[in-house]
């Protein structure tokens, strides 16, 4: 059905696929697993025409194909659901499914002969849906069947699926699951991306590995299992162990109570949340992602509208809901967002002028006539010292951060933070994006930083990280608090079904 | 490539483009190129008045690029310097005809605060509403123009002309107000050339926004917002307040044009003064690379641009002045679509990072 | 007050209005597709410009009598495509500055004709008077039905056809309508030079329908008072329409009065307050207080495939 030649491509400085070979083989459903970053979504964004490959060759039923936009790709019958849904909010299901192949002529839409088409496609996959609703109104999953829609509406017999079940609960993952079994049968071609191995060998007739931008295996699924595969994508023993001595605990220092928070829209993203974080210890946040764990954390560092919280933050006794960010650095919170590029970086400023962000303002960094003015000196000092202890490379604070690789941008993050000497660490994901070596870097720092006092609250998709460097695992699921763990001795599954299905 | 070559040369090549289309222009209208550039940029070498004037006319031109300047570092648009110079140089006329018998040791002060607060205030409007309610400071800026001309005119013909007179200008200021032109103080020079101490004020201000900019916790602040709100935002920064206060600073250098054209020129309120210089900002901060040394290169540019439009017209037989706002418009539009070079020289085009 | 709603107001207004409806409309095919059009007023300038110069010409050297002025209209509509044309390759194809492209698109065209007639008609800037019957009908009734009319097609191709969903899609998610199958680019640059075609017509009108020449800058603004209705009208067709009818009106009452008209009072209203009123209806409107004015999303965005 689908072949990619010996496809390379790179972006800047980085080679996301490396003469990436992959044939999947007409009415089966094929996996492509490998770790963040391997170059799975880069390899089948190709396919899709969303990006063009430097060199390789594209093969469509036997035939070499151009395909330069999303638009050949479609007209192949190749369709894309995308991990981040590509739908146009402020219209309905109707005019989004239609979108780019619409019924009728050039001079009238036809909408109602287009919604009858829907519903006849939502009965016979089982996608129910109201064609006429706007996308805003819809949850994840109903968007998620609207992207399906979209595909099977296009006549698409192949479909590219990236990362489909990171948005869904178990119980959803398995209706999924039954779809695409259904779409199977009636002769179409799955292939879906993931980095959960359960999934694959659940759902996948063959599967290819990938990792750090070149295929690293084929195998049939009914021929492997779960520890070949993963010694496949890491390329390496699986299990991180985090060597940490007993946690050495102090008082209470950040202390929630009845935490909710909304978003723009209003929805409750956390609700009613309490627990607290004492001095010398790691509280690890475990969940699948979306369930409020951003809006928690940044809630906690004074990044949220006041007026979208409710209930109570204290730190050290002190009541933090109407304070700013700027005040809760200065008693003494850090933070190491998860969207370092969002967050945590001005990309176009050099190493230096990053070290300062959030002690820009006050001595030694400013300095001269009323703290007014910067201090070169101590910037360079401050930059230098960071550079050192955490090994960012290149070692130059005049290069701007947009230059360093993600592990270095995050170390330069870390030691900013670290700096300050903080109270209290939030941390978001502080490995993803990040080669080994410098997992293990960080990994260290944290449990170093824990055993200096600090109290950690940890929040990281990555179970195995998450539970290796917690002294106490809290389990987040729709924004509630499902359960309280010890990592020490609980089981993955037990800690998947909190995470996956609430209490 | 190094980034101070890489500076200097995308601007040149932008001229230099400019420069050749515009000849195509001027051979298509039946004139020779060669001629006509002659005329335009030669004149302005000529001692004293071409180079008198060309100082002049980039005084307003420095202010208005370090206007535009500030705003970009901010990431905002500042289209609205037109509309801030005039409320400024109204309310600089009105000190100085209001208080004319002060003492110039009060008066010239009084009047360059209220050139500088003025342009302040009328700036800090779509500030506030940026911040306050998310609009969007380019529309505002454009519309709170059309209210400024609106506004000064209304006040010069109801209130502050002189009784009689038939163009719209306001009662002259009092003498005190008066600041020194070039011909007092240098040699030769002659006092008919209206470049003043304004010009020097100019080039202090460049000295003061990159200090400001570059070298104070504000600027890393303003810069910062501009660079990455977000992270501005995490680093403990309110971006609401940046952007009050890059736009207030953006509207007191623009509001500065007044002290040029009130004090130093005209010595009254002329309605309809400003040549553009709001939207020629534009061009000279992004010709000058958001850098006040380049805002200073850009404006002598222009400058020396705009004096010898009137020797075009004189002096050619097909080619008018309006050339030199052609040449202008076809210099912002190349130096906006840089990636067009990077596309000709076989680069891979990417987006411009005008606002950087 | 009451005696300046007169039938001339109404017909005067409806005039007025006509260049604000036509830019305004073109206005939103281009925002609605995503590319921000400040550059409407260099736009109405080459409509204006080119239609009197060429109804000039056809006049004189064509001696083609009263079809003219319709040779004028197309002419002003095509130079408004060409600056259009220019503008939407520097946004779309090298993806420029939207806002600094505009910009550099307005000051471009505060020079060119002056430059051209300087050279074809050795003015300074403005073209040959027109005889009064060779111009574009005046007739306030007959315009009304046109820009009815104009005004109903370009809401049944934004709301009813095809094109209009794919334009809707690519001015608020323009990579959704990428992964759809819709050509974003193509789309932008149908957006931009419609806008530039229906600027160009309203800056015709301008200056072989309202006057019968063209003056130096005589757009005076209203490409961006153009700008301003779409903004005020929240980027919709019929609200677009009536806030050019308001706008329009408010022009037609401070030329009607021009000091002359008095409160019951018996105080003056200052003409420049009631100019006023469209740029502070616009803020009033940007920032919320009378119900929302939500731009399209993905506005001034350039798209950017690969990132």
């Amino acid at each position: 059905m689908l072949e990619l030649r010996q496809i390379t491509k790179r972006f800047g400085d980085v080679l996301a696929n490396d003469q990436v070979n992959i044939v999947v083989k007409p009415g089966t459903i094929h996996a492509i697993v490998g770790e963040n970053g391997a170059g799975k979504s880069t390899a089948m964004r190709i396919a899709y025409g969303f990006y063009t490959a430097d060199s390789g060759e594209i093969l469509v039923d036997g035939q070499v194909r151009d395909i330069k936009s999303p638009h050949d790709a479609i007209a192949l019958g190749i369709g894309m659901v995308h991990q981040h849904f590509m739908l146009v909010e402020t219209m309905t299901v109707a005019e989004n499914i239609v979108l780019g192949a619409e019924p009728g002529n050039n001079l009238a839409l036809d909408l109602k002969s287009a919604a009858s088409q829907i519903r006849q496609l939502s009965e016979e996959f089982k996608l129910a849906v109201n064609p006429n609703e706007p996308i805003e109104h819809l949850s994840v999953g109903q968007q998620q069947r609207v992207e399906l829609l979209k595909a099977l509406y296009r006549h698409a017999r192949l479909l590219i699926l990236d990362e489909p079940t990171a948005v869904l609960t178990p119980l959803e993952v398995e209706e999924f699951f039954a779809i695409l079994r259904r779409m199977r049968e009636q002769g179409k071609t799955v292939i879906i991306i993931t980095h959960k191995l359960s999934e694959v060998l659940a759902i996948s007739d063959e599967v290819t590995v990938m990792r750090d931008g070149k295929v690293v295996g084929r195998v049939q699924t009914k021929d492997t299992n779960a520890a070949e595969l993963a010694r496949l994508m890491v390329g390496r023993e699986v299990l991180l162990r985090v060597e940490k001595p007993e946690a050495k605990v102090g008082r209470a220092e950040l202390e929630i109570k009845n935490l909710s928070v909304t978003n723009i829209n209003g929805a409750k993203r956390v609700n009613d949340v309490s627990f607290e974080v004492r001095s010398g210890e790691i509280v690890g946040i475990a969940g699948v992602e979306g369930n409020g764990q951003t809006e928690l954390i940044e809630a906690l560092a004074g990044l949220t509208d006041p007026a979208r919280i409710t209930g109570e933050i204290n730190f050290e006794g002190k009541r933090l809901n109407q304070m700013g960010a700027r005040v809760r650095r200065e008693l003494g919170i850090a933070h190491i967002p998860e969207d370092r590029h969002r967050r945590g970086l001005l990309l176009d400023f050099s190493l230096a002028e990053n070290s300062i962000l959030g002690v820009h303002y006050r001595p030694p960094i400013a300095a001269f006539v009323d703290n007014i003015f910067l201090d070169e000196n101590a910037i360079q000092r401050r930059a230098g010292e960071i550079i050192q202890r955490f090994d960012v490379r290149p070692p130059n604070a005049a290069l701007p951060a947009r230059a360093l690789s993600g592990g270095n941008q995050q170390k330069l993050i870390i030691g900013r933070e670290y700096h300050v000497n903080p109270k209290l660490l939030l941390v978001s994901q502080p490995t993803r994006g990040v080669d080994i070596g410098a997992i293990e870097f960080i990994h260290r720092q944290l449990v170093s930083l824990r055993d200096d006092g600090c109290a950690i609250l940890l929040v990281s998709a990555e179970l195995e990280e998450v539970t290796s460097l917690s002294d106490r695992l809290l389990i987040i699921h729709e924004g509630r608090i499902a359960g309280e763990v010890d990592p020490k001795v609980a089981t993955l599954e037990e800690i998947g079904l909190l995470m996956t299905r609430g209490h | 490539m190094t980034k101070l070559a890489r500076d200097l040369l995308f601007p040149l090549i932008a001229v230099l483009a400019a420069f050749v289309v515009g000849g195509i222009l001027i051979i298509l209208v039946g004139d020779n190129p060669i001629d006509a550039y002659r005329l335009l940029l030669g004149s302005a070498l000529s001692w004293p008045d071409g180079i008198g004037y060309t100082l002049f006319h980039a005084t307003p031109l420095i202010f208005t690029g370090l206007a535009v300047l500030v705003g970009f570092r901010c990431g905002l648009f500042n289209i609205g310097a037109e509309g801030q110079l005039y409320i400024a140089a109204f309310a600089t006329a009105w000190v100085g005809i209001t208080f004319a018998n002060l003492t110039p040791w009060l008066l010239i002060p009084f009047c360059f605060a209220a050139a500088i607060f003025t342009g302040a205030f009328w700036a800090a409007i779509p500030g506030v509403l940026k911040a306050k309610f998310g609009s969007h400071e380019v529309i505002n800026t454009i519309m709170l123009n059309f209210i400024a001309v609106a506004l000064v005119s209304y006040f010069t013909q109801y209130h502050y002309k002189v009784p009689g007179d038939p163009i719209m200008e306001t009662a002259t200021i009092g003498q005190g107000a008066h600041i020194a032109r070039f011909g007092k103080f240098v040699p030769g020079f002659p006092e008919r050339i209206p470049l003043n101490l304004a010009f020097l004020l100019a080039l202090l201000c460049c000295l003061l926004v990159y200090l400001f900019l570059w070298r104070t916790k504000w600027g890393y602040e303003i810069r910062a917002t501009g660079s990455n709100p977000f992270a501005a935002e995490y680093g403990g920064i309110s971006i609401r307040k940046q952007i009050v206060l890059a736009m207030a600073v953006s509207g007191a250098l623009a509001g500065m044009v007044g002290i040029n054209d009130v004090l130093g020129y005209r010595y009254r309120y002329y309605d309809g003064f400003s040549d553009n210089y709001g939207f020629t900002g534009i061009a000279v901060a992004l010709l000058g690379r958001n850098h006040p040394v380049g805002v200073i290169l850009a404006a002598l540019l222009f400058a020396a641009l705009q004096h010898g439009g009137i020797y075009v017209d004189g002096f050619s037989e097909h080619v008018t002045k309006d050339i030199v706002q052609v040449l202008q418009g076809i210099i912002i539009l190349f130096v906006a679509t840089e990636s067009f070079f990077k596309w000709l020289l076989g680069r891979r085009p990417s987006i411009t990072r005008l606002r950087a | 007050m009451r005696d300046i709603f007169t039938l001339s107001l109404i017909a005067s207004t409806i005039r007025l209005a006509t260049p604000l409806v036509l830019a305004a409309l073109g206005g939103l095919f281009s925002e609605r597709s995503g590319v921000i059009n400040i550059a409407l007023e260099g736009k109405m300038l080459a409509g204006a410009f080119t239609a009197a110069a060429v109804t000039y010409a056809a006049d004189k050297s064509l001696h083609m009598g009263n079809a003219s002025p319709w040779l004028g209209l197309l002419a002003g509509m095509i130079a408004g495509l060409f600056i259009a044309a220019i503008y939407a390759v520097s946004c779309i194809k090298f993806k420029a500055d939207q806002v600094v492209s505009g910009a550099a698109i307005n000051i471009l065209m505060l020079g060119i004709p002056g430059f051209l007639s300087g050279a074809f008609f050795l003015s300074s800037g403005s073209t040959p008077q027109l005889p009064k019957d060779h111009l574009l009908p005046q007739s306030p009734v007959i315009i009304a039905v046109t820009v009815a009319l104009l005004v109903a097609a370009i809401w049944y191709v934004v709301y009813k056809t095809p094109f209009g969903l794919r334009l809707r899609s690519v001015g608020e998610n323009p990579e959704a309508a990428d992964a759809a199958g819709v050509r974003v680019s193509a789309i932008r640059y149908s957006g931009v030079l419609l806008a530039g075609v229906l600027a160009g017509m309203g800056g015709a009108y301008l200056s072989i329908g309202q006057s019968s020449l063209f003056t130096r800058n005589m757009t005076a603004g209203r490409g961006f008072i153009a700008l301003a209705a779409l903004i005020f009208g929240k980027w919709r067709p019929v609200q677009t329409l009536l806030a050019c009818l308001l706008f329009g009106f408010t022009e037609a009452v401070s030329i009607q009065m021009q000091g002359a008209v008095k409160l019951p009072s018996g105080e003056d209203i200052p003409v420049q307050f009631i100019q006023m009123v469209p740029y502070v209806l616009t803020i009033v409107v940007l920032a919320g207080f009378i119900g929302s004015s939500r731009p399209p999303r993905a506005l001034g965005i350039p798209y950017q495939k690969e990132k």
